[in-house]
């Protein structure tokens, strides 16, 4: 038991070091970094390095570039989510099953091979270089259809719905009366997961937007680039541009994981 | 007389809508979902095979039909088959050992314990953490002058390795950083698949006297087998498609030789997917046609490993003896 304690420990120790490591870089100068034994403990130079990375690149627009991204992809994921998977769980109508299936399985597709004809796409659409190529195809998707599914199916009581249409209710009202409010526990974990993987999103955004107009994640990227390896200037920038989320991940993180592993166990 | 027809317009006009609003709304609910999927998740993925049978740049007007040229310059082509060589290698050096490690930890946590919240948001730590964030921590880390991976080997008489420069080095390191953004989602999955086997198998065990090691063998894998399959296949075509973490490690380690499309100077760690983005972005040609014939390729390894992985999955049983 106590070597259980002891591993899991350890385990703990490596998931967070790095990450505390890259403060401990990011708030010290570059000359500090050629010490032997390396720093271990952070410095007093996080502020001067952080407003070196606003100065290298335009880190202020690509904050609001994903949190404008990032924002409206997580709404849209959970409204659409929830309104299908109110339909898959409490609607009966033909193919259902089939449907729903249909949906599970296009998770396994490995969409990233069909990234030319996508760029194309948005290339005729005149969205390259802005935030729609973004926003538009992640509107909705199927881990969100799936898991509203399945909170639905079993957090939300048939009764009350029948209860619903006697008092005269459409589907729609239905919908927005009953189901929405019932949903929200589930939506708003999906809505932070959302949140979470399209502020991490790094490859689409960098295939299609430009580096003058970037996410946080395409500035942290074009920081880390370059002949001399600026390790402070680059994880001064994660520090800003990544670890906030890491925080809020960590002061929900109940809540979280109990969506992740709920969504894991396959009805 | 007058307001009967009247009445009864209106009351076949109401079922109508009745009938409208329960039988065909739901398809509107649901279709959101699936007209996005065909406009940017189908319909890329097969007009890949069109585009792939013709000489199709980005600067071009006119795209000629070449059949299966592109394939066939594809197969002879040297830097294709070392691409296809380092995604291997990367997939099974970072996901067989991640999933062992997975399940292990999953077993570890399926327990009574205090501080099993704070376990299971440690774990996921890694996870929340972007891949850039994590290959610029990593590159730091596996530094060649100042890391501090070679600094702790230095204890052991292990002399400064350049990580980035070895082919098997950086595999190794590319492996590393994926276990470390993986491993604790993946034992999370398992642990929900733990939490449903029923306790009293567990109990029948123990009164037989079997050890916690053969609990694990004997009870847990194999009541847990299609999460494991699952979590398989879905690491599989992850794996296959690894293209960030050796794009940034090559960028924020300066061995990019100029560019980082190239997977290191001598196209060390050059993955599939990194290839295909070399030929149809990062290459002055914009040779969108030859790329879509490598990912159409790719996709046909997607396929056969999952399926060789399922069918071993399958296959390896627990055993309850």
């Amino acid at each position: 038991m106590r070597l259980r304690y002891l591993t899991l420990t350890a385990v703990a120790f490596f998931s967070a070091f790095p990450l505390y490591y890259s403060v401990v870089v990011a708030s010290r100068h570059n000359s500090a970094l050629a010490q032997v034994p390396p720093p271990l403990i952070p410095g007093g130079n996080f502020f001067a390095n952080v407003s070196r990375v606003f100065d290298t690149v335009p880190f202020g627009l690509a904050l609001v570039n994903s949190l404008i991204v990032a924002g409206s992809i997580s709404i849209a994921v959970m409204f659409f989510s929830t309104l299908a998977g109110f339909a898959f769980a409490k609607l009966k109508f033909r193919g259902r099953n089939a449907m729903l299936v249909i949906t599970v399985a296009t998770m396994m597709v490995p969409a990233q091979l069909g990234i030319i004809p996508l760029y194309m796409l948005m290339v005729k659409l005149e969205w390259t270089g802005t935030n729609y190529a973004l926003i538009v195809p992640a509107l909705v998707n199927a881990f969100g259809v799936f898991f509203m599914t399945q909170y639905l199916s079993r957090a939300l009581p048939t009764e009350l719905l029948e209860a619903g249409r006697v008092d005269g209710c459409t589907t729609w009202g239905l919908f927005w009366h009953v189901v929405l409010p019932a949903a929200r526990p589930a939506a708003a974990v999906l809505g932070m997961l959302t949140f979470m993987s399209a502020w991490n999103d790094y490859f689409w955004p960098l295939v299609v937007l430009n580096p003058d107009n970037p996410t946080v994640q395409v500035a942290l990227s074009s920081l880390a680039s370059g002949y001399v390896n600026d390790y402070v200037l680059g994880l001064a920038g994660t520090a800003v541009g990544t670890l906030p989320l890491v925080a809020v991940f960590v002061l929900f993180g109940k809540q979280i994981i109990g969506g992740i592993m709920q969504g894991a166990v396959k009805g | 007389m007058s307001t009967y027809p009247l009445a009864a317009t209106r009351r076949r006009r109401r079922s109508v809508r009745h009938t409208l609003d329960m039988r065909v709304s739901p398809y509107a609910y649901v279709a959101p979902f699936f007209l996005l999927f065909c406009a940017f998740g189908l319909f890329p993925l097969i007009y890949t095979a069109w585009v792939s049978l013709h000489e199709w740049t980005l600067l071009s007007d006119t795209q000629e039909f070449v059949g299966l040229g592109n394939y066939s310059t594809l197969l002879a082509d040297g830097y294709f088959w070392n691409a296809t060589f380092n995604t291997l290698s990367i997939g099974v050096l970072s996901t067989a050992p991640q999933l062992l490690l997975a399940i292990w930890l999953a077993h570890l946590l399926n327990r009574r314990l205090r501080l099993q919240t704070l376990f299971r948001i440690s774990l996921l730590l890694p996870n929340v953490t972007s891949v850039v964030a994590v290959v610029v921590i990593f590159s730091q880390l596996f530094g060649r002058d100042f890391g501090l991976i070679n600094w702790m080997l230095s204890w052991f008489g292990v002399g400064s390795i350049d990580w980035a420069a070895g082919t098997a080095t950086s595999h190794v390191a590319l492996s590393v950083m994926i276990m470390w953004r993986w491993t604790g989602y993946n034992a999370l999955i398992f642990l929900a698949a733990m939490q449903a086997v029923p306790r009293e198998l567990y109990e029948a065990a123990t009164l037989d006297g079997a050890s916690n090691f053969r609990q694990l063998r004997s009870v847990t894998l194999p009541m847990i087998r299609p999460t494991i399959i699952f979590v398989v296949i879905v690491s599989t075509i992850g794996a296959m498609q690894i293209i960030a973490e050796p794009m940034l490690f090559a960028q924020s380690t300066g061995s990019g030789g100029g560019t980082f499309a190239t997977g290191g100077p001598d196209r060390q760690f050059q993955t599939l997917a990194l290839y295909v983005y070399e030929q149809a972005f990062a290459n002055s040609t914009f040779d969108f046609g030859y790329a879509s014939a490598a990912s159409w390729l790719m996709f046909l390894a997607v396929v056969i490993v999952s399926g060789v992985n399922f069918l071993i999955t399958r296959r390896a049983k627990g055993g309850i003896v």
